[in-house]
């Protein structure tokens, strides 16, 4: 239990949560846009879903996942505070 | 009652209570006037955060710009967002483990240089005034519609206001009103894309009424936009891009970077009790933030609607079909008088037609129909969200509600960034480098000077502004996103790079995106001065000015970590103090230095 791990477990954490964010903004939302348009939410294309609403909910999701991801590593590793 | 006097009394209460708040809560100390101590709960600071970070660019001008850009203006909506995603994860928790004040005093320790302490200053203001003339924009927009004069003395006022205002409070006080705006400000954006949304699909929650049909009929809500646009030539609203793809990209991941590197954000993370709450801020801020952001989509489509509605208000081509000029409703003369909305009768026929005259094909139809160019001669793309619940024709109280809720947003964004300006001037420049023997009294009384500066320098370019509201706002980001940004997370996340990587870095990431944007929308933005045009053929590879911070912000890490391999390694005791960023275990309260 040393802090060097610590710091890998948490730098994999945070590529991982970064691969979502990338895919659901600038992979959905942009580079596959058109090909996602094919399927219809409502009366819009799924990419155009991506880029104005589901990106948005997502980041959501991510930012709080961390959060608590984090908060059991540094019980985990003992480097809490107080 | 009547607008103007429901406007007055909406502004004058709200600004009742800002002013309030600020003098029951007036800093005293320096570390009351740049912290607002520690005891703020993470949903307060995130609500706070939100208030600071939402201006005139997301209030007033966003949803302008989704309405006229429709799918290319997501750009605004996943860069404005997802920059929060890099600031919980990479920076937030450490900047509040590393415990000091500003962003150039972290900096300034990690890369062991008053230099890269200087060099950060400079940045971080160019930046920040750069968005402050993007609040003035807004300002100016809310005030000539409100006070019902010109754009010029309507930001005139505006300046004043705002001087009165921020020079007050210090984050303290600033803390404590921003949450009072952020209220404000959320229930004038939503109340009235309720309403509307309402009224156009018959759902009452935004989010999913751009999902809908419309009230009447089966049409899908969006496939009746693309239709009407379409048919008067404009592009389709849904799939319309901003440039090219590859803008797009670079747009969004300069306002995302941008985001996270922009001081008046930063700070905030400086205030919260411990490294968890830090994580956890983060995600409030977003949860309060995504209530505007996903509702904007709604306000920007149904507002286009209602706006082409109002004109065409029949068949394309039909002589009656559109509005005679004599029958204009009130909203469009209130806004003619502000001189951001023009009419121009080309054909004489004494109504309006508007529609998409650089489409030569439709240019052609539109020939036949007798029509001899677009009349609507200039719609600022700022007044869409002001005028909107006019627009609608909803209730009086509604748009005095707006008016008040726009104000809320851009004053509450001004006098984070005016903060922010004075305490690197004041904290970081004065005391820190040049005189550190300064008196608490005379550093508070630098930075009220600097403010004043700084309103005064915003004032002016506002006069001018390079761009829309939101436009002018992301050249902040490109700013920031090409000089901040790197330094910080390569600050915590690569020891190797040493002091003099991290200055000629941030200067070559500042200069790359400052000449590229210069170059192009006039140096200082000073309209005739562009020596190549602000037009998209002579763009590097199609990329915008406002989307250059991202190539500013590669070339920063690239020169950052080149030069460094290259000179003096690193000290230890540096590399020691980055070991223990990393972990929150320690983290005690703000300290002075």
């Amino acid at each position: 239990m040393n802090k060097s791990d610590y710091w890998k477990e948490n730098l994999r954490l945070v590529a991982i949560l970064l691969a979502i964010w990338f895919a659901v903004s600038f992979l959905f939302g942009i580079i596959l846009v058109d090909t996602l348009n094919v399927i219809r939410v409502g009366g819009v294309g799924l990419g155009f879903w991506f880029a104005q609403q589901g990106s948005i909910y997502t980041f959501l999701v991510l930012i709080f996942v961390y959060a608590k991801k984090m908060n059991t590593l540094d019980r985990k590793y003992n480097v809490h505070e107080d | 009652m009547e607008l103007t006097t429901l406007t007055y009394l909406f502004v004058g209460t709200t600004f009742a209570l800002y002013i309030g708040i600020a003098i029951w809560a007036r800093a005293s100390t320096t570390s009351e006037f740049y912290v607002a101590g520690k005891g703020i709960h993470p949903v307060a600071n995130g609500m706070a955060t939100a208030a600071d970070w939402m201006s005139a660019a997301s209030f007033i001008s966003m949803a302008g710009l989704i309405a006229f850009n429709g799918y290319g203006a997501s750009v605004f909506l996943m860069g404005w967002t997802g920059g929060y995603v890099l600031l919980a994860l990479l920076l937030a928790p450490y900047l509040r483990k590393f415990g000091k004040f500003t962003v150039p005093e972290f900096i300034g320790e990690r890369y062991y240089s008053r230099t890269a302490r200087v060099v950060a200053v400079i940045c971080l203001i160019l930046a920040s005034i750069t968005y402050v003339i993007g609040q003035m924009k807004g300002i100016g927009v809310a005030f000539s519609r409100f006070l019902e004069t010109d754009y010029d003395t309507g930001l005139y006022i505006g300046m004043g206001i705002v001087f009165i205002y921020s020079v007050l409070g210090g984050m303290k006080g600033i803390t404590y009103t921003q949450i009072a705006q952020y209220c404000v400000l959320i229930f004038a954006y939503t109340v009235p894309a309720i309403f509307i949304s309402l009224n156009i699909t018959g759902n009452p929650i935004p989010q999913l009424g751009i999902l809908s049909t419309m009230a009447e009929g089966n049409t899908y809500m969006m496939d009746k936009l693309n239709l009407v646009v379409s048919e008067l030539g404009f592009n389709e609203y849904t799939t319309q891009v901003l440039g090219s793809k590859l803008n797009m990209f670079a747009y969004t991941l300069t306002l995302m970077i941008g985001t996270a590197g922009l001081p008046h954000v930063i700070i905030r993370f400086f205030t919260v009790p411990k490294v968890k709450d830090a994580r956890a801020t983060a995600g409030w801020a977003l949860v309060f933030i995504a209530i505007l952001y996903t509702t904007a989509p709604a306000v920007g489509s149904m507002a286009r609607l209602n706006l082409m509605n109002t004109i065409q208000t029949g068949p394309v081509g039909e002589v009656t079909a559109n509005i005679e000029y004599e029958n204009r409703p009130q909203w469009f003369k209130n806004w003619e008088s502000t001189g951001l909305l023009k009419f121009e009768d080309k054909n004489g026929d004494g109504r309006i037609q508007y529609y998409n005259d650089k489409n030569a094909d439709f240019a052609a139809k539109a020939d036949s129909f007798g029509w001899k160019g677009n009349e609507m001669v200039k719609v600022d793309r700022d007044i869409m969200v002001l005028a909107n619940p006019e627009i609608a024709n909803l209730p009086n109280w509604v748009i005095a509600l707006v008016v008040a809720g726009g104000l809320a947003a851009a004053l509450s964004t001004a006098a984070g960034l005016l903060l922010a300006i004075a305490s690197s001037i004041s904290h970081d420049l004065l005391k820190g480098i040049f005189r550190p023997d300064i008196s608490e009294r005379e550093e508070l009384m630098a930075g009220r000077i600097a403010m004043a500066g700084a309103i005064a320098m915003a004032g002016y370019f506002g006069l001018h502004p390079p761009d829309f509201a939101a436009g002018t706002v992301a050249i902040a980001f490109g700013l920031a996103a090409s000089s901040i940004f790197p330094a910080l997370m390569m600050g915590i996340f690569n020891k190797k790079v040493n002091r003099t990587g991290a200055i000629a870095g941030m200067i070559t990431g500042i200069s790359i995106t400052m000449l590229y944007v210069f170059q192009h929308k006039g140096i200082m933005f000073i309209p005739g001065t562009s020596f190549l045009g602000d037009m998209s053929p002579s763009w590097f590879f199609g990329i915008s000015p406002n989307a250059f911070g991202c190539v500013g912000a590669l070339a920063n890490f690239a020169v950052a970590i080149g030069v460094s391999k290259m000179t003096a390694p690193v000290p230890d005791h540096i590399q020691h103090l980055v070991e223990d960023i990393r972990i929150p275990a320690g983290s005690g309260a703000a300290t002075e230095h």
